[in-house]
């Protein structure tokens, strides 16, 4: 008898054991707002909060794009901040993921006429596969950044860029005709903004790679914003 | 139905002797990708199905939940197991473990030739140089695409670039290492991976150079294609022959890599690159997408004497 009690006992024990082994992959962080008070009791425990299920949808929408809001002043001023890092979220990437492949999209009934304007889907699949693509490279270099923590730097870092995206669209509807003036003052705002995201992800990025080895990291993601810039630059509607 | 299955539980049983004994021990029940653990998970079961022999709907019940329990879990365990050997992109760590010193040598010296010494050459087997050359290339690429109006009817500029790139490196480099193997080459697929993908560093250059340099194209472009090309595809050659035995087999393995790596640069330039003058004559902006398709090479040249003709006559 004792020992089916036992034997039941550790039978139970085994299924809590699969669920923490599932639980223990490799991502950290929450979504935190300094000061938020709920957050930080979230954070404490390992279930969800049942403060935060109650809560208005309004307040929840509120708090995550409030959070979303410090990251972007982050990127606007870059310095070694690990707080993009530490509280690492997803919906900054796909904001800034979806305006950009808005932007650039080439209507369905121009065929051949776009003369290599990107669909939607392009620029979508572009940014997400460049972001998996850098991150596996500086993953395997040997940085200490995990996968997602990555690609949330690299997608927040967009940010300069599509800026650029949406000062070139004000640029070409301004001017009727694309003159040289006009394309001179697009390819300086996107150049200034390809650099911008470049040395922005570079700060964030480089503590976690081993020290001799930055460059291995930051050519890559050098080469996925100059695609990036591309992109924007070659969009001629 | 117990009953069909009893022997297999008394099967289980004969080793589940010593896993009862381990029971205590919480060890056991690390992810265990042997018998022992689904032959423990059966002893349970029994013991269980034994004490309630007396009640044989709650054996039922127990035996259905341990049933899909062990699925779950051997599955679970199965997929862990398949997950660790192919998705464990550790595979690939020793192949990208370089210092930039030694990929920007390695990269200076793919356009210099050796001279040809006793013994095998040292030829690096890493893959972050090679990726990145490609990678630079399919960016100089879609830089020149759009530079020069090239079109593309069904698909993508970004899809076409990264076709003609990766397919070069990774489809050129598996028959070039096909035929060495033929020709009994002492070369790995990666070093022969390795070696094409710093060759194409020189032609990283040429692309670049023939994009950026608006003059007569066509003569620069033989001439870099002669110099630059050429230089790479004599370092390829160097180190194959100093890998292979056998004047035959050397000849047809240097053949066919200098072939490939020339006739690459040569289609580079010429289904993707159009005489940017006559473009600036037709008075389309450089950087200005064209209206008009390129879809191929003998097309494409007709098509710019007809067009310059055209605008002579008007």
């Amino acid at each position: 008898m004792s020992t089916s009690a036992r034997n039941a006992d550790t039978a139970d024990f085994h299924y809590e054991q699969l669920d923490q082994s599932i639980g223990e992959l490799d991502l950290e962080g929450d979504i935190m707002v300094p000061g938020a008070a709920s957050s930080v009791a979230a954070a404490a425990d390992d279930l969800s909060d049942p403060d935060t299920l109650d809560e208005p949808v309004l307040a929840t929408v509120v708090r995550d794009l409030r959070a979303v809001g410090v990251k972007f002043r982050h990127v606007f001023y870059p310095r070694r901040n690990p707080a993009l890092l530490r509280d690492w979220d997803l919906w900054g990437p796909l904001l800034l993921c979806i305006t950009l492949a808005a932007l650039l999209r080439r209507d369905g009934s121009d065929d051949g006429g776009g003369g290599g304007d990107a669909h939607f889907a392009e620029v979508f699949v572009v940014i997400w596969l460049g972001a998996v693509v850098v991150t596996l490279n500086s993953k395997l270099i040997g940085g200490a950044i995990s996968f997602l923590q990555s690609v949330c730097v690299l997608g927040y870092c967009l940010l300069p860029l599509t800026i650029a995206a949406v000062v070139c669209q004000l640029v070409l509807l301004l001017g009727s005709s694309e003159s040289v003036g006009l394309f001179a003052t697009r390819v300086i705002v996107v150049a200034a903004a390809f650099a911008w995201s470049t040395f922005a992800s570079t700060a964030f990025v480089a503590d976690s790679q081993p020290p001799r080895r930055k460059v291995l990291a930051c050519y890559p993601i050098f080469l996925f914003y100059f695609v990036v810039g591309w992109l924007i630059l070659s969009h001629a509607r | 139905m117990i009953s069909i299955i009893y022997p297999w539980f008394r099967k289980a049983n004969d080793s589940a002797v010593v896993d009862l004994e381990n029971g205590e021990d919480l060890s056991d029940y690390e992810v265990n990708f042997g018998e022992s653990g689904s032959a423990h998970q059966f002893s349970q079961d029994k013991q269980k199905s034994q004490f309630s022999q007396g009640e044989p709907e709650n054996a039922q019940t127990h035996f259905r939940e341990n049933v899909t329990a062990f699925m779950w879990q051997t599955g679970k365990q199965q997929a862990e197991k398949a997950w660790s050997l192919y998705g464990n992109i550790d595979i690939l760590r020793p192949y990208f473990d370089v210092e930039p010193f030694e990929v920007r040598d390695r990269l200076l010296h793919s356009l210099i030739p050796k001279r040809p010494r006793e013994g095998p050459m040292t030829t690096p087997g890493e893959l972050y140089g090679p990726l990145m050359v490609v990678f630079s290339l399919i960016a100089l690429l879609l830089y020149g695409m759009k530079s020069s109006g090239h079109t593309v009817q069904d698909g993508t500029l970004m899809g076409t670039a990264f076709a003609v790139c990766f397919g070069y490196w990774l489809g050129g480099g598996c028959f070039a290492y096909f035929i060495a193997y033929l020709s009994n080459t002492r070369m790995s697929l990666l070093q022969m991976l390795s070696m094409m993908g710093y060759a194409l560093f020189g032609h990283c250059i040429v692309t670049f150079l023939g994009t950026v340099l608006h003059t007569d194209a066509h003569l620069l472009f033989y001439v870099l294609w002669g110099v630059l090309g050429g230089l790479s595809a004599l370092k390829m050659v160097v180190v194959l022959v100093s890998r292979t035995s056998g004047g035959r087999q050397r000849l047809i393995v240097c053949a066919c890599v200098a072939a490939l790596h020339l006739l690459f640069l040569l289609y580079l330039h010429f289904a993707y690159h159009q005489i940017v003058e006559e473009l600036e004559g037709l008075g389309n902006h450089p950087l200005m997408p064209a209206r008009e398709a390129i879809p191929s090479l003998p097309e494409a040249v007709n098509d710019a004497h007809i067009k310059s003709l055209d605008v002579n006559q008007d």
